[in-house]
Formats: C-alpha cells, sequence, structure tokens
C-alpha cells in the first residue's frame, strides 16, 4: 500500500531524506521514529504529495508518485503539524467545505457523525480560533477521515491530546487498520509507537537506521536499539 | 465535458463555488479584509480630493485616474489578506491534499477577490460622484469597472499565491503585480475617462477590447500556471 525504494530529498545543498526504502501493508500500522529535523515530516509530505523527491521511486495506494499523484490524493488522508483548518471557520463549516471538495455523499451526515466520534459536536459552531490546541488536532484528525482514506499519514497525531482523546485515537486508529486502512505515523513517543505500530522506522539525520521486522513483534528492548540507533547516526553525521 | 484529471465540468464549477462561497464565509465572520479595504479606499479618496484642489473641468478629467490608483492600492490589501487567510493554519496545503483540478482553487480564490473588489466599488461609487462631482450611472462605465477588476483578480490571485511563499509577500506582491498591471491600468483609465466625458463607442471600443483580452488572457495564465506556483 506504501513503498518507497531509494528516496532522497535534498533542499539546496543539505539531502534531508536518503536511500528511504519503506514499506507498509493494506491494514498495517507502521510507526516512524525519529528525533527534531530526522526527515519524518518531509517524508510524510511527500507520501501525502505535497512535496515531490529528488530521486526515487515511491508507491501509494497502487499509484507512482509524483506522476499519478493526483489520482492519489482521493485515497489519502494527511495529517500535518498544522491543523489546515481556516480559524475563522466553524469546526462544522471547515469540515463541511472539505466534504465539498472531496465530494462525499450526504456531507452533513459524515461532518456530524465525526464531530460527535471527536466530542466536538456541542461546540460545532464556535470559531476554530478559540479552539484549544487539542481541540483543533481533533477536529484535524476528523477533516483526515472526512473521506475515508485507503492511506493515512498522521505527522504526530497524539500531540496535544488529553487521555481521553489519546485512547479514542487509539482504538480507532486499530479499528481503521482491521477494515484494510494503512497508517503510518510519525512520533516521538517510543511507547506509543510499541504500543500500536506492527513495524517501527527509526529515522535519524534523513536515513533509516533502524527498521524493525513486521513478522516480529517489536521487542521490548527496542528503546534500548532506538537509542544506540540515534547515537550512530549522530556520530556518522 | 471533461476538463484536467477526467473530472466533469459540474464537478469543476462545483470546486470554484465551494472555494468562493469558503471565502465569502471567512470575510463574513472575520470582516477584516472588506473592511481594511473599504477604510483604505475612503481615505485615499479623501486625501486626493482635499491635496488637489481641483476646478470643476480638471476633476472630470482626472477623477478616472484617482478612481484606478485608489481601486490599484486597495485591491493589494485585498489580496494579501485573502492569500494570508491561507497561510494561517497552512489552509493552503488542506486545498492542495483535496482530489480537485488545482486551477479550480485558483478560480475560486479569483471570483472571491472580484467579488470583493466590486463590493469596495459598489459602497465608494455613490461618495466619489458626489466628492468629484461626477456622474458615475453610465452602464458603460460601469462595464469598465466589473472588466477591469476582472483583469486585476485575475493576475493578482496569480502573483498573490506566488508571493505566498516569500518571507516579505506584502512587500513583493506590489513589485510584482503593478508592472503587469500598466496595460490594464491604462486601459481602463482611458475608457473610463471616455465614457465619463460621453465620448462616441467608436474611440472606445479598442480600450474594451484590450480589458477583455486582458480578462481572458490573464485567467488562462492563471489555469496553467496554478498548479506549478503552489509545487513547493
Amino acid at each position: 500500500m506504501i513503498s518507497t525504494q531509494g528516496l532522497s530529498k535534498r533542499f539546496g545543498y543539505r539531502w534531508v531524506l536518503k536511500d528511504v526504502d519503506l514499506d507498509a501493508q493494506a491494514g498495517e500500522i507502521v510507526a516512524l521514529l525519529g528525533p527534531n529535523g530526522a526527515g519524518k515530516s518531509t517524508l510524510l509530505r511527500i507520501l501525502a504529495t505535497l512535496s515531490k523527491p529528488t530521486l526515487g521511486e515511491c508507491q501509494i495506494a497502487g499509484f507512482s508518485l509524483p506522476q499519478q499523484a493526483a489520482a492519489a490524493r482521493a485515497r489519502i488522508g494527511f495529517l500535518a503539524h498544522q491543523p489546515l483548518l481556516y480559524e475563522d471557520l466553524s469546526a462544522e463549516q471547515n469540515l463541511a467545505f472539505y466534504a465539498r471538495l472531496y465530494r462525499i455523499k450526504r456531507p452533513a451526515a459524515r461532518v456530524t457523525e465525526l464531530l460527535r466520534l471527536f466530542d466536538l459536536h456541542l461546540r460545532r459552531q464556535e470559531p476554530v480560533r478559540i479552539f484549544s490546541r487539542g481541540m483543533q488536532q481533533r477536529l484535524a484528525l476528523a477533516r483526515v477521515l472526512l473521506h475515508n482514506p485507503r492511506v493515512l499519514l498522521l505527522d504526530e497525531p497524539h500531540s496535544g491530546l488529553d487521555r481521553a482523546a489519546l485512547d479514542v485515537l487509539d482504538s480507532l486508529l486499530r479499528k481503521l487498520a482491521k477494515k484494510g486502512t494503512t497508517i503510518l505515523f510519525a512520533t516521538h513517543d517510543l511507547h506509543r509507537a510499541q504500543s500500536l505500530a506492527r513495524k517501527v522506522y527509526v529515522l535519524a539525520e534523513g536515513r533509516l537506521v533502524a527498521p524493525s521486522d513486521g513478522r516480529r513483534r517489536i521487542p521490548g528492548s527496542f528503546s534500548g536499539v532506538y537509542s544506540r540507533a540515534l547515537r550512530a547516526a549522530q556520530k556518522g553525521a | 465535458m471533461r476538463l484536467k484529471r477526467g473530472l466533469s465540468l459540474a464537478q469543476y464549477l462545483a470546486t470554484v463555488f465551494a472555494i468562493l462561497r469558503k471565502d465569502l464565509a471567512v470575510e463574513w465572520r472575520s470582516r477584516q479584509l472588506l473592511a481594511a479595504m473599504l477604510i483604505f479606499t475612503l481615505l485615499v479618496i479623501l486625501i486626493f480630493n482635499f491635496a488637489l484642489e481641483l476646478d470643476a473641468r480638471v476633476r472630470s478629467e482626472v477623477s478616472a485616474g484617482v478612481l484606478w490608483a485608489t481601486f490599484a492600492f486597495a485591491g493589494t490589501l485585498g489580496l494579501n489578506r485573502s492569500m494570508a487567510v491561507e497561510k494561517e493554519g497552512k489552509a493552503l496545503d488542506g486545498l492542495l491534499l483535496a482530489p480537485v483540478d488545482r486551477s479550480a482553487v485558483y478560480f475560486g480564490k479569483a471570483f472571491a477577490n472580484l467579488f470583493f473588489m466590486l463590493v469596495v466599488a459598489v459602497l465608494i461609487l455613490p461618495m466619489y460622484a458626489i466628492l468629484y462631482n461626477v456622474n458615475l450611472w453610465h452602464s458603460g462605465f460601469l462595464l469598465v469597472v466589473l472588466l477591469g477588476s476582472w483583469g486585476y483578480s485575475a493576475i493578482g490571485t496569480l502573483l498573490a499565491t506566488m508571493a505566498i511563499q516569500a518571507r516579505s509577500r506584502e512587500l513583493l506582491l506590489p513589485v510584482l503585480l503593478f508592472p503587469l498591471l500598466i496595460p490594464v491600468f491604462v486601459t481602463a483609465v482611458r475608457a473610463s475617462s471616455f465614457f465619463l466625458q460621453g465620448l462616441e463607442l467608436t474611440y472606445i471600443w479598442p480600450s474594451l477590447n484590450l480589458l477583455i483580452a486582458y480578462g481572458l488572457i490573464m485567467p488562462a495564465l492563471g489555469y496553467m500556471f496554478f498548479d506549478f506556483i503552489v509545487e513547493e
């Protein structure tokens, strides 16, 4: 469902991604770990068709990027660092607008369903500007799920959420994966990655330094592997 | 009729309308763009009125120039604000992620900008007519306002999208925009002036033709290049 071969990205003279080979099957939850500046967001933006790779190949939901980016977009849901919402519009107006862009059948029902799911229904008429960080994140997640995408690319989806919202999100992601949705999420949180993902990639200085084997369970001592991999990458750089 | 990416014309127009409707909703709730444009336009018209102290004959000759200069400067305020809405919260990325023809996003934004310019014109023209003692209620003159505003919005939206990527976008937009506006600006001033002086249509047609051509060429450029401009 997601596959990259030798994916590299350069900004000016700096390579922010180098030879990234990544693979995620349908219904798989895959975590992308790494420190700040490792290239996680850049990788997700390329997979979401917002950026083009400098080198390498990339397939998502059966489409090659960047050649078939336009066709792939209908199958991708991307949660970015920013909520990608209009602050002056209400929660309901934001979702209704995106529902129109994605040509969703019965948009009002879908919007209400998602507002209820993320516990925003009672504040649906309020402008996003006055929402807390966590509420904006929940609304952004609702936006991402509007069109039932087959591939979810989530950049730090847990950030800003309280305990209850974290549990709702995790159970929702597991449920979606069971239905066949492929989920790739970037995080700093090793424990979250271990509890949720079946496969973990570690990105440091733009390179994958510790891909785990999807057929094995992630070992309990993975934190040690993660720390050693990051130290080695930093020394190498 | 099928367009780029195999979308039907109805789907394309639905996207254009969705963007337009969203921009109007944002403005309805924030009331920032129109307020800034209106206040600025009022101030410029008043300043010109008191600074020039023109007699009645000269007033009617320069009024079209003053009007279009005012529109041009107020328009940049509107364009900057219109794109700032897309910059906040990186909402533009949300549009680019949608499975729509990106040129429909351009047309939606351009029509919204045209709408705001026309609202400003409708509110300002009566006051302008009183201060400058000119009769602006001439169908030909109103047509020039419509064509000139469309040309302005079409190229302005494209350049504002380019400028949004830059750090000093408020400065960059006028620097990019005004040189390209010269043809539409000069022609609109000339056509407006001719209509206000009551000249025959024979004298005005060349200017009108130029405005129409500009109003077709600029959106065509937007249709072709918007996708490249918004690419990272």
